[in-house]
Protein backbone atom coordinates (compact mmCIF):
# COMPACT_ATOMS: atom_id res chain seq x y z
CA UNK A 1 0.00 0.00 0.00
CA UNK A 2 1.53 3.26 -1.15
CA UNK A 3 2.07 5.71 2.09
CA UNK A 4 1.43 9.58 1.38
CA UNK A 5 4.18 10.51 3.70
CA UNK A 6 7.14 7.70 3.21
CA UNK A 7 8.61 7.11 6.60
CA UNK A 8 11.92 6.96 7.04
CA UNK A 9 13.74 3.39 6.04
CA UNK A 10 15.07 0.82 8.48
CA UNK A 11 18.69 1.93 7.66
CA UNK A 12 17.86 5.80 7.99
CA UNK A 13 15.90 5.15 11.02
CA UNK A 14 19.31 3.84 12.40
CA UNK A 15 21.07 6.33 10.82
CA UNK A 16 19.00 9.13 12.61
CA UNK A 17 19.18 7.18 15.59
CA UNK A 18 23.07 7.36 15.65
CA UNK A 19 22.79 11.12 14.85
CA UNK A 20 20.09 11.45 18.02
CA UNK A 21 22.79 9.45 19.96
CA UNK A 22 25.73 11.14 18.78
CA UNK A 23 24.12 14.69 19.72
CA UNK A 24 22.95 13.33 23.25
CA UNK A 25 26.86 12.31 23.92
CA UNK A 26 28.66 16.35 22.71
CA UNK A 27 25.33 17.56 24.50
CA UNK A 28 25.97 15.68 27.81
CA UNK A 29 29.88 16.11 27.22
CA UNK A 30 29.90 19.86 26.55
CA UNK A 31 26.59 21.33 27.24
CA UNK A 32 26.15 22.13 23.59
CA UNK A 33 22.61 21.67 22.44
CA UNK A 34 24.03 19.17 19.17
CA UNK A 35 23.23 21.09 16.58
CA UNK A 36 26.66 21.37 15.75
CA UNK A 37 26.77 18.07 15.29
CA UNK A 38 23.24 17.46 13.80
CA UNK A 39 23.66 19.63 11.19
CA UNK A 40 26.98 18.62 9.18
CA UNK A 41 25.80 15.11 9.48
CA UNK A 42 22.20 14.97 8.01
CA UNK A 43 24.34 17.01 5.23
CA UNK A 44 26.96 14.72 5.20
CA UNK A 45 25.11 10.95 5.52
CA UNK A 46 21.64 12.27 4.30
CA UNK A 47 22.53 14.77 1.82
CA UNK A 48 19.66 16.91 2.91
CA UNK A 49 20.39 20.84 1.24
CA UNK A 50 21.59 23.18 4.08
CA UNK A 51 18.24 24.91 4.77
CA UNK A 52 17.00 21.70 5.57
CA UNK A 53 19.40 20.79 7.54
CA UNK A 54 19.41 23.42 9.58
CA UNK A 55 15.29 23.55 9.88
CA UNK A 56 15.60 19.95 10.99
CA UNK A 57 18.36 20.34 13.15
CA UNK A 58 16.11 23.41 15.29
CA UNK A 59 13.41 21.25 15.28
CA UNK A 60 15.31 18.41 17.15
CA UNK A 61 17.22 21.34 19.76
CA UNK A 62 13.78 22.03 20.92
CA UNK A 63 13.08 18.71 21.82
CA UNK A 64 16.82 17.93 23.31
CA UNK A 65 17.23 21.45 24.84
CA UNK A 66 13.72 21.01 26.86
CA UNK A 67 14.56 17.65 28.21
CA UNK A 68 17.85 19.34 29.27
CA UNK A 69 16.05 22.56 30.85
CA UNK A 70 13.93 20.26 32.10
CA UNK A 71 16.47 17.96 33.93
CA UNK A 72 18.56 20.98 35.09
CA UNK A 73 15.62 22.97 35.92
CA UNK A 74 13.63 20.18 37.81
CA UNK A 75 16.06 18.10 39.29
CA UNK A 76 18.89 21.01 40.07
CA UNK A 77 17.50 24.01 40.16
CA UNK A 78 20.27 25.42 37.79
CA UNK A 79 17.81 27.61 36.00
CA UNK A 80 17.61 31.42 36.18
CA UNK A 81 14.16 31.50 34.50
CA UNK A 82 13.32 35.51 34.58
CA UNK A 83 16.72 36.15 33.41
CA UNK A 84 16.64 33.43 30.08
CA UNK A 85 13.29 34.77 29.63
CA UNK A 86 14.59 38.57 29.40
CA UNK A 87 17.34 37.73 27.29
CA UNK A 88 15.44 35.33 24.93
CA UNK A 89 13.35 38.35 23.71
CA UNK A 90 16.38 39.63 21.83
CA UNK A 91 17.76 36.59 20.97
CA UNK A 92 14.17 35.65 19.52
CA UNK A 93 14.51 38.51 17.36
CA UNK A 94 18.14 37.48 16.07
CA UNK A 95 16.55 34.05 14.85
CA UNK A 96 14.18 35.85 13.04
CA UNK A 97 16.00 37.96 11.15
CA UNK A 98 19.00 35.04 11.00
CA UNK A 99 16.09 32.63 9.16
CA UNK A 100 14.94 35.29 7.45
CA UNK A 101 18.31 36.03 6.12
CA UNK A 102 19.33 32.62 5.20
CA UNK A 103 16.64 32.19 2.74
CA UNK A 104 18.13 34.79 0.68
CA UNK A 105 21.84 33.43 0.75
CA UNK A 106 23.24 30.25 -1.52
CA UNK A 107 23.16 27.22 0.32
CA UNK A 108 26.37 26.84 -0.16
CA UNK A 109 27.37 30.03 1.81
CA UNK A 110 25.89 28.70 5.05
CA UNK A 111 28.03 25.49 4.78
CA UNK A 112 30.81 28.05 4.95
CA UNK A 113 29.57 29.77 7.41
CA UNK A 114 29.08 26.72 9.49
CA UNK A 115 32.95 25.50 8.47
CA UNK A 116 33.73 28.90 10.37
CA UNK A 117 32.23 27.75 13.68
CA UNK A 118 33.34 24.55 13.72
CA UNK A 119 36.64 25.72 12.94
CA UNK A 120 36.17 28.31 15.56
CA UNK A 121 34.94 25.76 18.13
CA UNK A 122 37.73 23.64 17.69
CA UNK A 123 40.50 26.61 18.21
CA UNK A 124 39.29 27.71 21.24
CA UNK A 125 38.96 23.97 22.39
CA UNK A 126 42.73 23.28 21.57
CA UNK A 127 43.74 26.62 23.04
CA UNK A 128 41.66 25.83 26.47
CA UNK B 1 26.44 48.57 30.21
CA UNK B 2 27.07 44.84 30.88
CA UNK B 3 23.20 43.77 30.47
CA UNK B 4 23.35 45.83 27.05
CA UNK B 5 26.18 43.72 25.86
CA UNK B 6 24.26 40.79 27.36
CA UNK B 7 21.44 41.47 25.00
CA UNK B 8 23.74 41.92 21.82
CA UNK B 9 25.40 39.01 22.34
CA UNK B 10 21.56 36.90 23.22
CA UNK B 11 21.19 38.95 19.33
CA UNK B 12 24.04 36.94 17.84
CA UNK B 13 23.24 34.04 19.36
CA UNK B 14 20.22 33.90 18.04
CA UNK B 15 21.00 35.35 14.23
CA UNK B 16 23.75 32.61 14.58
CA UNK B 17 20.65 29.94 15.73
CA UNK B 18 18.82 31.36 12.30
CA UNK B 19 21.50 31.63 9.60
CA UNK B 20 23.88 27.94 10.94
CA UNK B 21 20.93 25.69 12.67
CA UNK B 22 22.37 25.78 15.76
CA UNK B 23 21.13 26.64 19.57
CA UNK B 24 23.33 29.44 20.42
CA UNK B 25 24.82 28.22 23.19
CA UNK B 26 27.48 28.47 22.02
CA UNK B 27 27.24 32.28 22.64
CA UNK B 28 24.40 32.38 25.37
CA UNK B 29 27.30 30.57 28.30
CA UNK B 30 30.09 33.43 27.79
CA UNK B 31 27.28 35.95 28.06
CA UNK B 32 25.71 34.69 31.17
CA UNK B 33 28.66 34.43 32.76
CA UNK B 34 30.77 37.33 31.91
CA UNK B 35 27.78 39.75 31.85
CA UNK B 36 24.93 38.54 33.97
CA UNK B 37 27.68 36.61 36.54
CA UNK B 38 26.24 33.15 36.99
CA UNK B 39 28.15 30.63 37.24
CA UNK B 40 29.05 28.12 34.79
CA UNK B 41 26.51 25.42 35.46
CA UNK B 42 23.67 28.13 36.25
CA UNK B 43 24.80 29.55 32.52
CA UNK B 44 24.62 26.16 31.19
CA UNK B 45 21.35 25.48 32.25
CA UNK B 46 20.17 28.93 31.76
CA UNK B 47 21.41 29.21 28.39
CA UNK B 48 19.25 25.71 28.39
CA UNK B 49 16.23 27.13 28.13
CA UNK B 50 16.96 30.12 25.78
CA UNK B 51 17.49 27.62 23.38
CA UNK B 52 14.52 25.93 23.37
CA UNK B 53 12.70 29.41 22.97
CA UNK B 54 14.85 30.50 20.26
CA UNK B 55 14.97 26.84 18.38
CA UNK B 56 11.10 26.79 19.02
CA UNK B 57 11.02 30.11 17.00
CA UNK B 58 13.49 29.20 14.42
CA UNK B 59 11.77 25.46 13.79
CA UNK B 60 8.40 27.66 13.46
CA UNK B 61 9.86 29.97 10.83
CA UNK B 62 11.99 27.29 9.21
CA UNK B 63 8.47 25.47 8.67
CA UNK B 64 7.22 28.11 6.98
CA UNK B 65 9.81 28.13 4.58
CA UNK B 66 9.53 24.13 4.05
CA UNK B 67 12.57 23.92 5.88
CA UNK B 68 11.83 21.07 8.16
CA UNK B 69 11.59 17.37 8.29
CA UNK B 70 9.67 16.75 11.43
CA UNK B 71 9.69 12.80 12.41
CA UNK B 72 13.15 12.90 11.42
CA UNK B 73 13.93 15.80 14.19
CA UNK B 74 11.18 13.89 16.58
CA UNK B 75 13.70 10.53 16.04
CA UNK B 76 17.03 12.35 16.53
CA UNK B 77 15.62 14.67 19.76
CA UNK B 78 13.73 11.73 21.84
CA UNK B 79 16.48 9.63 21.25
CA UNK B 80 19.16 12.18 22.34
CA UNK B 81 18.71 11.31 26.31
CA UNK B 82 20.38 7.99 25.55
CA UNK B 83 23.44 10.04 24.22
CA UNK B 84 23.19 12.29 27.12
CA UNK B 85 23.79 9.37 29.62
CA UNK B 86 26.42 7.77 27.18
CA UNK B 87 28.28 11.40 27.05
CA UNK B 88 27.94 11.56 31.08
CA UNK B 89 29.52 8.72 31.60
CA UNK B 90 32.02 9.55 29.90
CA UNK B 91 32.90 12.57 30.70
CA UNK B 92 32.89 11.31 34.26
CA UNK B 93 36.46 7.94 32.88
CA UNK B 94 38.14 10.16 30.42
CA UNK B 95 40.46 13.14 31.27
CA UNK B 96 38.70 16.65 29.85
CA UNK B 97 41.99 17.48 27.72
CA UNK B 98 41.70 14.25 26.04
CA UNK B 99 37.96 15.27 25.31
CA UNK B 100 38.29 18.82 24.28
CA UNK B 101 41.25 17.40 21.91
CA UNK B 102 39.21 14.52 20.20
CA UNK B 103 35.82 16.97 19.68
CA UNK B 104 38.10 20.10 18.37
CA UNK B 105 39.62 17.04 15.87
CA UNK B 106 35.95 15.94 14.44
CA UNK B 107 35.21 19.54 14.43
CA UNK B 108 37.92 20.43 11.67
CA UNK B 109 37.06 16.96 10.09
CA UNK B 110 33.27 18.27 9.80
CA UNK B 111 34.70 21.32 8.84
CA UNK B 112 36.84 20.04 6.28
CA UNK B 113 34.45 17.51 4.90
CA UNK B 114 31.50 20.47 4.58
CA UNK B 115 33.67 22.56 3.07
CA UNK B 116 34.41 19.87 0.45
CA UNK B 117 31.09 19.01 -0.35
CA UNK B 118 29.55 22.68 -0.93
CA UNK B 119 32.87 23.00 -3.01
CA UNK B 120 32.43 20.16 -5.21
CA UNK B 121 28.78 20.99 -5.73
CA UNK B 122 29.92 24.89 -7.45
Amino acid sequence: MPTAAAPPRSNEMLKLAAIGTIAGIFSGLFGVGGGTVIVPLLILWFGYGERLATGTSLAAIVIIGALGALAQGGIYGNVHVVTGLLLAIPAVLGVVLGTAIQQRIPQRAVSYLFAALLIGIAIELILK
Amino acid sequence: MNELLAILIAIAGGLAGGLVGVGGGVLFVPALTIFIGLTQVEAESTSLLMIVIVALVGAIRQKGYGNVRVREAIVIGVLSPLGVLIGVGVANNVSERALQLSFAALALFMAGQLIYRARSRA
